[in-house]
């Protein structure tokens, strides 16, 4: 068994969603392949959390996805990929995966399911997931505290192109905030990166 | 236009009842304000602990669906894209947090305070003394902060459209308010004369049939008395607001015009406000290199006022 949590996003009660963390995971390979295969049993958004930043950093996708099912404008097969695809800032579908999913070498992982259908509860899933990832299982906390405890300040700034932050804000110089360190610097890159997800593709 | 038959040609009803898109069609929420083009509205987006801002534009039922679709959307992606523009140069804006243009809603982030507009009438109503004119605080400093503040947007190309004492914030509390905010409001966002109470709202929102899914914020007490509008009321960030006629141009006349409706809001406001204005002027023409330029254009733009000439 798996340490799984239930998110219920505001004005979306009936559809929860299911997150688990896990660290030291040795078969991402076999679970990339897995969703290559486009095997059924593995209908989950599968996440590299070096890429996330704050828990709200990864709610914000899945709310758009969730929200995009359920009024059909989905871009992408299944609302999990499009968690995925909307994390990443631009349109494309394969470059979202590479940037942002589970590759061969990850070692932390964040698996996301929505609970659709009223077989997917948090017990299937945490059951589901302990039989097959392998690694340590963390627990994510009753917001999901520990969902940005992995995210690579660097790496995240990179693909959203947030300047090199610190003092030197790229070109901008003196002008403007310069995006201070700690947590207010991730607080106000997730105020960015928000923005950017909200605004990609239209 | 099947319906066009059945429709009396009669203007429509005073209070129009507005269906909200999902999902916030059954979600309890608080009318703020509302404007010629949108409805603000206070919820909760991602988590129940984050309150946030709902800008909705609704449709126009005089204008033919695609057409409005199309113009609701290019308004509301055009705000959006400016807000973003301006978060990432590190200007104060309440930031995107959801959006779907189709359907004319977006989410941004809570700004706790109050308007400038407010905590200048508070700070009239409260003797409106002009102290600290060294120090740099009081109402000096709040003057010196909101041309620094407009400063900033122009300098990184954006002319803010309806540059107005009620779209400026003064930021309550810690620098950045986000997440949790268990303190009772002060102020709500874009509070503007024909208001409606957030009380009578409430009880229509939670008289509709669906359960209430999260516990709404506590029940706003009544803006503080005159009295309690200390010095600390005038300090804070300065948050632009409502960037729904915000164009990106770096052009002085834009800007100029942008200085010129500001300082006809303070004029109309705050009788004897206009000598604060030009402690406003002067910030701005310090805060960055085009600054000065601009305030000579602004000479130009008070002779004639806010259009410009239509030749070439």
């Amino acid at each position: 068994m798996a340490a799984v949590r239930t998110f219920v996003l505001p004005h979306y009660p009936e559809y929860p969603i299911q997150i688990a963390l896990f660290k030291d995971v040795t078969n991402a390979a076999f679970l990339r392949s897995q969703l290559l295969e486009a095997n059924s049993d593995f209908d989950y958004a599968f996440i590299d959390a070096s890429m996330i930043l704050t828990p709200t950093h990864l709610l914000s996708p899945v709310f758009l996805s969730l929200h995009l099912h359920l009024t059909t404008r989905l871009k992408t097969r299944t609302p999990h990929s499009e968690i995925i695809f909307r994390l990443h800032p631009n349109n494309n579908i394969g470059e979202s995966y590479r940037k942002f999913g589970i590759s061969d070498t990850t070692t932390t992982l964040i698996a996301v399911r929505l609970s659709l259908t009223p077989d997917v509860t948090r017990e299937s899933v945490a059951k589901h997931l302990g039989d097959v990832v392998e690694g340590t299982s963390v627990d994510v906390g009753e917001r999901g505290e520990m969902l940005g405890e992995w995210g690579d300040v660097g790496l995240v700034r990179k693909v959203y192109k947030l300047g090199d932050g610190g003092g030197a804000k790229g070109k901008k110089g003196a002008k403007g905030v310069a995006i201070g360190g700690g947590v207010d610097e991730r607080r106000e890159m997730e105020s960015v990166i928000l923005g950017i997800m909200a605004i990609k593709g239209l | 236009m099947a319906t066009a038959t059945d429709t009396p040609a009669t203007p429509p009803p005073q209070h129009t009842i507005h269906i909200l898109p999902a999902p916030f069609t059954h979600s309890p929420l608080t009318l703020l304000a509302q404007g010629a083009e949108a409805l603000v509205y206070r919820t909760v987006f991602l988590t129940p602990h984050t309150p946030c801002v709902l800008k909705y534009r609704p449709p126009k039922p005089y204008r033919h669906p695609i057409l409005d679709k199309r113009l609701t959307k290019a308004r509301l992606l055009a705000e959006a894209r400016v807000l973003v523009k301006c978060r990432k140069d590190g200007v104060t804006v309440p930031a995107v947090l959801g959006l779907d243009a189709e359907n004319g809603w977006m989410v941004l982030e809570w700004v706790e305070g109050g308007s400038v507009r407010g905590v200048l009438d508070g700070w009239v109503a409260g003797g409106g003394r002009f102290e600290g004119v060294e120090a740099g605080n009081g109402v000096w400093g709040l003057m010196r902060r909101i041309g620094r503040a407009v400063g900033r947007v122009h300098d990184i190309g954006v002319c803010h459209g309806d540059l107005t004492t009620s779209n400026l914030m003064v930021r309550t509390g810690a620098s950045a308010v986000r997440g949790e905010s268990e303190g009772p409001q002060t102020q709500t966002q874009m509070q503007r004369p024909k208001r409606l109470t957030p009380s009578a709202l409430r009880e229509a929102a939670m008289t509709s049939d669906a359960p209430p899914v999260f516990e709404l914020p506590p029940e706003e007490p009544p803006p503080p008395p005159s009295k309690a509008q200390s010095t600390s009321d005038l300090e804070g960030d300065i948050v632009l607001i409502d960037f729904g006629l915000a164009t990106q141009t770096v052009q002085d006349e834009d800007r100029a015009v942008d200085l010129y409706v500001l300082e006809r809001a303070f004029a109309a406001t705050h009788p004897g406000a206009e000598a604060l204005f030009q402690e406003v002027l002067r910030s701005y023409g310090e805060s960055y290199k085009g600054g000065r330029s601009v305030l000579r254009k602004l000479e130009d733009v008070r002779l004639r006022g806010r259009k410009r000439s239509m030749l070439g």
